[in-house]
């Protein structure tokens, strides 16, 4: 399977990751290239496999419910760029 | 054209649990902004969920409630989308194997009647924080306290035909949770939430049309208005040519109308996948009897118990048993004074009322439950009658006596029953409309009832309205007639 510039566009558009005019066309053929590789893992019969949720053969162990964590927020607030009320400030994302 | 409405909901749920979904902080509303985020809420690097398991009991116990298949084997996954108040930049949520499967939820209707609504899935997964976007000098404040709060949204299939039905489905929904205990149901702080999904199709065809979704109706009111406002939008858009566009819609109650919210098609490539960071939660069939062996009666349950064990109508039985704390009040003045249809006429009757007028819960309930059932004691054994009853629950209600008995003693509102005392009241009344008696006697049958009417009016503003009813009815008739 091949991709094609809109598609590569689209993709790093919705991992908001900028890709220079001069990047774009490697980037497409690696992509393109992993695709070839998942093309040729969908060809596999699996019919008798069952789906695989993670690759570590245990089950998820489940927190008591309690309260565990204190107020730092001065401590995680002191490496934010900017803060106000104790809210943290980011450019304004109203559509 | 004829058209039919088809409506899903979709409805989210916050859980009530002391710490949130994958971390320790605590989730009380109303916090200080940020002081309920920790490392893992702000999606630090190098930090790891570990999944509560008070959620994951709520969630089975919504599904055991509905009748549903539970995901013995459930998988998170992630929801990736780029906002500020989702730090990870991404949800964590459930797709392919949600924690509760298929089940379904029975509505009664305003006309009695009784509709069952599937339900398609409800999963676990995690809410996101807040935006504030007043002026912070041209930038958004984001407060995190609500991130990695608990929620369980609950899908429903597009079974609902009507605003009306889907408003059902959302009071059952609403009442269901809170009888299980597994969320507050407190709608204008967001404890419960509903997207609804509306489209419409001519009469008779198959398929369905293509729908909009309304985000965020936060009342019961609203989702109605909003449900109707964009049915006709939807009408109005086709008849005239138009075609309705997939996208997410905003109500606005102030204009009540609803309009675009963003059409960007390409925000909806979710591209979700399972989350590397948390296990499948595999749940032992152990765990889910322990769970069911926990469910409370539930409303339909208690519905049905209202009607057969106490002879309610299904209207009364599904009013009485809408909340728990409702149905435990009316169960408890049942059991004072043992008359279930008085009992039931004057909670939904004289107290709705009252409650209604001060805003009050049930909870809140100026008269006790054993206070409303003494009052009933004495319209039952004949002390007061149900006119003067009304006058005794003012009283109670405005704490002028601790029980019936005591108001009707200070107020001397005893009923009188002895027959030679009202004889001698209503000769004088009649003595004093002697023209009136004479009219009466010389009226034909067909004139006499109003009349008639007259005299018990005036006997019992003699009595004060004191006197038994229907020894003045019998008496009176008796001395008329002679």
């Amino acid at each position: 399977m091949s991709l094609d510039r809109t598609d590569v566009e689209k993709i790093a558009h919705l991992a908001r990751i900028a890709i220079s005019e001069d990047e774009i066309p490697a980037t497409t053929a690696k992509l393109s290239g992993i695709l070839d590789l998942i093309d040729k893992m969908q060809a596999v019969d699996t019919s008798n496999v069952t789906p695989l949720a993670h690759p570590l053969e245990t089950i998820q162990r489940l927190r008591a419910d309690e309260v565990t964590e204190s107020n730092q927020r001065d401590a995680y607030q002191a490496i934010a760029p900017a803060t106000e009320e104790g809210l943290y400030l980011v450019p304004k994302v109203i559509e | 054209m004829q058209w039919e409405i088809v409506i899903g909901l979709e409805i989210h749920a916050q859980l009530t649990t002391a710490s949130k979904i994958f971390s320790g902080s605590a989730t009380t509303f109303g916090a200080e902004p940020n002081t309920q985020a920790s490392l893992i809420d702000l999606g630090m690097p190098g930090t790891l969920p570990v999944l509560n398991a008070q959620a994951v009991r709520n969630a089975v116990k919504f599904g055991l409630a509905i009748d549903a298949e539970i995901g013995m084997t459930n998988v998170f996954a992630r929801k990736n989308y780029f906002y500020p108040d989702l730090p990870k930049g991404y949800q964590t949520s459930q797709m392919d194997h949600p924690i509760v499967g298929k089940g379904h939820l029975d509505i009664t209707l305003d006309d009695g009647t009784v509709k069952r609504v599937g339900v398609t899935r409800a999963h676990l997964e995690e809410d996101a924080g807040k935006s504030l976007h007043e002026d912070f000098h041209g930038m958004s404040g984001i407060d995190l306290n609500r991130a990695g709060t608990p929620l369980l949204e609950i899908v429903s299939e597009p079974d609902m035909r009507s605003a009306k039905e889907a408003v059902a489905y959302a009071k059952t929904i609403h009442s269901l949770v809170r009888y299980l205990g597994i969320c507050d149901g407190n709608m204008a702080e967001g404890s419960l939430r509903c997207d609804c999904n509306v489209s419409i199709r001519p009469k008779g065809q198959a398929e369905f049309g293509t729908r909009c979704e309304i985000k965020n109706v936060n009342s019961f009111r609203f989702i109605e208005k909003a449900i109707n406002t964009e049915v006709q939008r939807q009408i109005e858009l086709i008849e005239d040519g138009g075609k309705v566009v997939q996208e997410t819609r905003l109500y606005d109650p102030n204009k009540d109308e609803t309009r675009s919210m963003r059409s960007k098609e390409e925000a909806n490539d979710y591209r979700y996948f399972p989350c590397p960071d948390l296990l499948p939660v595999v749940l032992e069939p152990s765990f889910i009897e322990e769970v069911r062996g926990e469910l409370p009666e539930l409303p339909q349950q208690k519905r049905e118990r209202f009607e057969s064990q106490f002879g309610l109508s299904t209207y009364d039985a599904s009013v009485l048993s809408a909340s728990r704390e409702l149905a435990d009040y009316f169960e408890q003045v049942q059991q004072t004074c043992g008359d279930a249809k008085l009992a039931a006429n004057w909670v939904m009757g004289e107290l709705s009322s009252l409650l209604n007028k001060e805003g009050l819960d049930i909870e809140q309930s100026p008269v006790s439950a054993t206070q409303l059932g003494g009052m009933i004691l004495r319209i039952k054994d004949n002390t007061i009658s149900g006119k003067i009853a009304k006058m005794v629950f003012e009283a109670l209600a405005a704490g002028e006596g601790d029980s019936a008995d005591a108001i009707i003693d200070a107020k001397g509102l005893k009923q009188v029953t002895d027959s030679g005392a009202i004889e001698a009241m209503l000769d004088e009344v009649l003595a004093a409309n002697a023209a009136q008696v004479e009219q009466y006697r010389a009226s034909d049958e067909a004139k006499r009832g109003k009349m008639f009417g007259f005299f018990v009016g005036q006997a019992m503003k003699a009595s004060k309205g004191k006197a038994n009813p229907q020894q003045v009815n019998e008496l009176l008739r008796k001395k008329l007639e002679g």
